[in-house]
């Protein structure tokens, strides 16, 4: 006999928006409720493969949205992207423990691993937070008018493809590395792909911020 | 031009549809693709000058020579193939007496990101193919003397599950290399559906990447603990016949003061209870910037001791091929940032 497996339930679509040039912001209905930072698997089919994607809504929302850049050799991210309202998709409960901390924080986040943060902020959980945020296009930082609005000067940018005077130009790696010194007292949260993580890590640690204080995500 | 070599017989039997050649031709090009160490379509000698003229024009073979070989002083091989992506994959051939092991990878670079590893400094450059995986097996000098396969090196096996799949039907067939499954292991850091479907679709041995019994520990070291927790994969395994003809084993790195402690000893022994397995310590080779030490040869062979005493199998596995950086990840990285 099998361990239950992690059922995935069919849902409805309620809205799929384009945001970015390849970045889709997908909304559908709500049935169960979750933590901000924690991933649920998705799938077109009912049987068909799934992957995990982090929440990008709020806990008090009445439904739940996950974000994602189409990937155009994917299986998934291609079908995600041509649905309209009311199509189907099939979704496990949520699972994870990339969760809120209370405590003084940088939220390091690369391309769409923003969307534990923006659950976070949406959520009402932001103190004492200071968010990076990487991207190669200035249009890629949707969510910046909510970030710099609760968060203010808080909200850091780093764009490494254009160049824009409220921006750091560079990624967020080359910020970390322009930074006289880092709290060592500070949490540090990395959410997004395995070459941002592993590379933030290493310059976290040669900064001698202890392991234990460094907490990732990787989107794979 | 697409490969042959890395097909499964139902994928030649479609070639042979598509060339108009006979449907019996598909078994026969398994068989010098698999069975008979060949390298081009020309030594198909069975097969038909036209139906070879039609391959020829329409396919390549499709195995790669290596690029790089260093041997160690214990004998330890270790390969550098170059991939579709112009970036290196290594391969390692590790002789002990009459046991020829090769481990073979699945990925350029890696996605899982795990703060011990070299390999995941190189990023994610891509997924190999079925054909690339055993070509790792296929176009080493040592290849007909291979008894034992495992599949960890570069990339995680289960993140690229279709082609391992592919290459696991095609080692295990009768039509293909006819290796016994019992001759297998493949690892894992513990991505569950993949596990699940693999135990489901392949008799291969499995090793999990376990480095730590306490959660939040292994999410330092491994950030798939978050979503991924060990305490559902052991739930996994435990559904599964281990302990007779298939086999689960525990990779554990040693770590200096991290996880060699008796605490480590006395949870291990509690959240393996009722699972018939085997411990492999492993000794840590450091690598640049990690916060990470190996523990001492005596704590090594004291934790190994305590949990045999504890009734769980345990064993140190020799460290080979230092000389020529033969750990998973050290060789290609090393080239990859000399080149950068």
């Amino acid at each position: 006999m099998h361990v239950q497996q992690h059922t995935l339930t069919r849902q409805s679509v309620l809205y799929s928006e384009k945001i970015a040039e390849d970045v889709f912001i997908l909304g559908f209905q709500k049935n169960f409720d979750f933590e901000p930072g924690q991933v649920v698997g998705i799938s077109v089919e009912e049987n068909g493969p799934r992957r995990l994607y982090s929440i990008c809504s709020g806990k008090e929302e009445d439904h739940i949205a996950i974000l994602y850049n189409v990937v155009d050799e994917g299986y998934l991210t291609p079908r995600l992207s041509s649905l309209f309202a009311g199509d189907s998709i099939w979704v496990t409960e949520p699972r994870g423990d990339f969760l809120y901390d209370p405590g003084p924080s940088f939220w390091i986040a690369s391309g769409t691993g923003i969307a534990p943060f923006y659950s976070m902020l949406k959520s009402g959980n932001f103190d004492r937070k200071i968010l990076l945020h990487g991207e190669r296009h200035l249009e890629k930082f949707y969510f910046y008018d909510e970030f710099y609005d609760t968060l203010g000067h808080n909200y850091i940018r780093c764009c490494s493809g254009e160049e824009d005077p409220a921006v750091f130009h560079g990624r967020v790696t080359g910020y970390l590395r322009s930074l006289p010194s880092l709290p060592l007292h500070y949490k540090y949260y990395l959410c997004g792909r395995a070459e941002m993580v592993v590379e933030t890590r290493d310059i976290l640690i040669e900064r001698d911020i202890p392991f234990n204080h460094i907490i990732s995500e990787i989107y794979f | 031009m697409e490969s042959l070599f890395g097909k499964t017989l139902d994928e030649l039997r479609d070639v042979t549809v598509i060339l108009g050649l006979p449907s019996y031709t598909a078994k026969q090009i398994a068989d010098w693709l698999y069975g008979k160490h060949v390298f081009s379509i020309d030594d198909m000698t069975n097969l038909s000058l036209s139906a070879r003229k039609q391959l020829k024009e329409n396919y390549k073979f499709g195995t790669e020579a290596c690029s790089k070989v260093q041997t160690s002083i214990d004998g330890t091989k270790k390969y550098l193939f170059n991939t579709s992506v112009n970036k290196y994959i290594e391969t390692a051939y590790i002789p002990d007496s009459d046991r020829h092991t090769v481990c073979v990878s699945t990925q350029v670079g890696c996605k899982m990101g795990c703060l011990f590893c070299m390999t995941g400094k190189q990023g994610f450059q891509g997924n190999l193919t079925a054909g690339e995986i055993l070509n790792q097996l296929h176009s080493i000098e040592e290849s007909s003397r291979i008894t034992n396969i495992v599949y960890m090196g570069m990339g995680e096996p289960l993140d690229n599950l279709e082609p391992v799949l592919k290459s696991l039907e095609i080692l295990t067939s009768e039509w293909g290399y006819a290796m016994s499954p019992r001759r297998i292991t493949v690892s894992t850091i513990g991505l569950l559906p993949a596990m699940r479907e693999f135990l489901e679709k392949s008799e291969a041995h499995l090793a999990v990447s376990l480095h730590s019994p306490f959660e939040e520990e292994r999410k330092m070291l491994m950030p798939v603990q978050q979503v991924y927790p060990l305490n559902e994969v052991l739930q996994e395994i435990r559904s599964w016949d281990f302990g007779k003809q298939r086999r689960v084993s525990f990779e554990y790195i040693m770590f200096r003061g991290l996880n060699d402690t008796p605490e480590h000893v006395k949870e291990l022994t509690k959240i393996l209870s009722g699972i018939r397995c085997r411990i492999n310590l492993i000794r840590f080779h450091p690598i640049p910037d990690t916060p990470l030490d190996t523990s001492s040869d005596e704590t090594i062979s004291a934790f190994k001791d305590a949990l045999n005493d504890k009734g769980i199998t345990t064993t140190i596995r020799a460290s080979r091929g230092e000389d020529i950086y033969a750990a998973c990840g050290l060789l290609s990285t090393k080239k990859l940032l000399k080149k950068s």
